[in-house]
């Protein structure tokens, strides 16, 4: 097992102590093992950068060309953004929700590892990690939305029925909710435009064209156009609460499918194959 | 009358295109629209849909432009439909802005300082005059230099920060606007086609990807050299190259080597390295020893070619291959009698030379090399509207950031007499991430009493004194 596999496999049981102990606070309710969840995270991300590294140096390319690279960085995001927005929120609940996505993601990431893939010769460029790493930290940025959204249509359900779990008592207010949602559309919207168009500008000197059509392309604009809908929405029209909690949903999912379902189900140049040059 | 009718039924057009609702659902039809194209293939040959879905539904597709449906009329006037919306959204919305921007409120009344969230009055111990200056000063100071405006006996200050912050959401939809315009100039003054050049033959014309008929490009490209390396291992290649030349009249005016993601561009056009195939035949260099005599005989030969030997006989390549079992490159090859008769096929190996000699027989033959030529696959893309294209998404971008991210913040100050002092009034707003501006305009608030009420603060109160005194 090469020292980057070892790395991400520690990394991945990090993340799995943080995951457990913020599910436990959060059930429990004791505060101060989420804490102790943080420094455990921190330490897990601190890890995966270095994991990360030494993938770098093992295969020579930024580590986001097969399935196992990106889903690996991809749980990188997610964590550090969930840093970002903690930094500012301090909730628990925050953490007890992105940590099993990251987890999820780390566990399919460990379950693809493969050897070193070989490169497409149309990788071999510096717009490929640019346009890559602003496409993941868009979809990092739209989980936490997406993430906010689920929560606050739980709180919404709870406070309806009037049927409210321990769980209730540790969510944040429809407001605060409310409110992160619209953040990560503020950030996730110009991360998502700026990764359309570097990839726009790759493509443009790969293959002397912007824009093709190709189904990935195709995902990631119709996802962008959602998104600019809930964005009007809620700039103008005053959209907010449980329709703009639904429409993220709506849009992480189309993203997700951006990711996983277009390399799945639809065949075009994006797909890890073609990547790697089969 | 029907003056009056008229206007009313453009006002309904005109509120039609103004509307955010228009805006919302077009945004969403195009991204429900834009699925088939992920689901149906685009532009593949007709024979591929009947395979696939069957001759009837192809029949559905073709009316309804699924096969191609990013250009389809439908398609297209939604996007028209879009282009509009945003124009006519900003027409109407941005006179007022720029009236909100260039016209501020300068002298508020108390129903304006009532409307917002962020506000407050309280009296001080100082006269009017004298408050104005201080004030005006620390506005200055710590926001923005103010308007002042006199009126009554009353004096209003107003400050603001960033106002073109404003105008992001604007640049956005001009951004929006200018992209499509790249768009359409790429698709009217511009083609794709590709070209595949020979190693050491040169072309003057391209082949357009929808069309039989070829485009002359006014100069030649000369391809001097392909190059492809593979991982080790395998037939995965790493990286191809070729050397381009570009001639005009016969005289060279331009070198490149161009790989994919690096191409060649001139006079418009640009050069794309994006695949590549053997051309004809390869050549074996052989070299031939004479048993009688040890004499070494040099000989390029084609696969099938009878190549004529001194003695009479002749021989030829019959097949070859890059790897013969783990033995590397090899040829099989045969001689053949003076009557041209077949002898037995035999396989030389590049890696060892002297293995043949063992065979017997007059001659014994060595592989000293073998050249596969090789075509590049060139695409060639004439697009004009590219750099619009940038310059919209550079816009886009920049739009984007100071949409989200930048604030426009006022601050109103009105200064009225009250007894022996003055009663101040102070709001603020920004357009913005509110809660950040709360915090700033309570820091701001307070400074501001510390100002006015004497200086208690005890970092404050001693510096002017010893400045005084020095």
């Amino acid at each position: 097992m090469s020292i980057n596999i070892l790395l991400y496999k520690i990394t991945l049981l990090v993340y799995l102590a943080a995951t457990i102990l913020f599910l436990v606070d959060v059930i429990t309710r004791r505060v101060k093992l989420g804490t102790i969840a943080r420094w455990i995270l921190g330490g897990g991300f601190l890890l995966h950068c270095i994991t990360l590294g030494a993938r770098y140096f093992a295969t020579g390319h930024v580590p986001v060309v097969n399935l196992h690279e990106s889903l690996s960085f991809f749980a990188w995001a997610v964590i550090g953004i969930f840093f970002l927005f903690d930094f500012k929120y301090r909730l628990d609940i925050l953490g007890a929700f992105s940590c099993p996505l990251a987890l999820a993601l780390m566990i399919l990431g460990a379950a693809t590892t493969a050897p070193t893939p070989t490169v497409n010769p149309a990788l071999d460029s510096w717009w490929f990690p640019v346009h890559v790493a602003l496409a993941f930290l868009g979809y990092a940025v739209f989980a936490l939305s997406f993430v906010a959204a689920v929560m606050y249509l739980l709180q919404e359900r709870m406070l309806k029925s009037k049927s409210f779990s321990g769980l209730y008592y540790r969510l944040p207010s429809l407001e605060i909710l409310d409110n992160i949602n619209y953040r990560c559309l503020t950030i996730g919207f110009p991360l998502m435009t700026m990764g359309i168009i570097s990839g726009a500008v790759w493509a443009n000197s790969a293959w002397g064209g912007y824009w093709r059509w190709d189904p990935k392309e195709t995902w990631a604009l119709i996802t962008w156009f959602l998104y600019a809908a809930l964005l009007h929405g809620r700039l103008t029209i005053g959209w907010r609460g449980r329709r703009a909690a639904i429409f993220a949903i709506i849009g992480f999912l189309c993203l997700m499918f951006t990711f996983f379902g277009v390399n799945m189900m639809l065949s075009d140049l994006h797909s890890f194959n073609a990547l790697e040059g089969r | 009358m029907t003056n009056k009718q008229d206007q009313s039924f453009l006002g309904i057009i005109w509120d039609f295109f103004c509307s955010l609702k228009l805006a919302i659902t077009t945004l969403i039809l195009l991204a429900l629209t834009s699925i088939i194209g992920t689901v149906v293939q685009q532009g593949k040959p007709a024979q591929e849909y009947i395979q696939e879905y069957g001759e009837r539904v192809y029949r559905v597709f073709v009316a309804l432009d699924f096969v191609d449906m990013y250009h389809s009329w439908w398609f297209l006037t939604l996007l028209n439909i879009f282009a509009v919306n945003l124009i006519c959204c900003s027409i109407r919305r941005l006179p007022r802005i720029l009236k909100l921007v260039k016209h501020p409120v300068l002298t508020p009344v108390e129903k304006h300082y009532r409307s917002f969230a962020n506000r407050d009055e309280f009296t001080v111990p100082v006269a009017v005059d004298r408050a104005g200056d201080r004030l005006a000063a620390f506005m200055r100071k710590h926001f923005a230099a103010p308007v002042v405006t006199a009126r009554d006996d009353r004096i209003h200050l107003f400050a603001q920060k960033m106002a073109w912050a404003r105008f992001g959401v604007y640049v956005v939809h001009l951004s929006i606007l200018i992209i499509f315009a790249g768009a359409i100039i790429g698709s009217v003054w511009g083609y794709k086609a590709y070209v595949n050049i020979a190693e050491g033959t040169s072309t003057d014309k391209v082949w357009p990807r929808d069309s039989q008929n070829p485009i002359a490009i006014g100069f030649e490209v000369r391809c001097d050299n392909f190059e492809v390396t593979y991982y080790p291992g395998t037939r995965r290649p790493k990286e191809f190259t070729s050397d381009l030349v570009v001639l005009e009249g016969g005289r060279e005016v331009l070198k490149k080597t161009i790989e994919v993601n690096d191409p060649l561009s001139y006079r418009g056009l640009t050069f794309y390295q994006s695949s590549y195939g053997p051309a004809g035949e390869p050549v074996f260099k052989l070299t031939v020893t004479e048993r009688s005599s040890g004499r070494k005989l040099k000989f390029e030969a084609q696969r099938g070619e009878h190549v004529a030997l001194p003695d009479g006989s002749s021989f030829a390549i019959s097949d070859y291959t890059d790897s013969y079992k783990s033995f590397g490159p090899a040829i099989q090859m045969h001689l053949n009698d003076k009557n041209e008769k077949h002898g037995n096929a035999f396989v030389v190996f590049q890696r060892f030379p002297e293995f043949d000699a063992q065979r017997g027989g007059a001659y014994s033959f060595a592989v000293d090399s073998f050249e596969q030529q090789y075509y590049t696959g060139l695409q060639v893309a004439k697009d004009p509207g590219v750099w619009v294209v940038w310059a919209g998404c550079f816009l886009l971008v920049a739009g984007c950031f100071s949409a989200f991210f930048l604030s426009h913040r006022r601050i109103w100050l009105t200064i009225e007499p009250a007894g022996d002092g003055s009663l101040i009034r102070v709001a603020g707003n920004a357009h913005r991430n509110q809660p950040a501006f709360e915090i700033f305009f309570e820091d701001f608030k307070s400074r501001l009493k510390e100002e006015l009420t004497g200086r208690q603060t005890p970092e404050s109160a001693p510096l002017p004194v010893v400045e005084t005194n020095t």
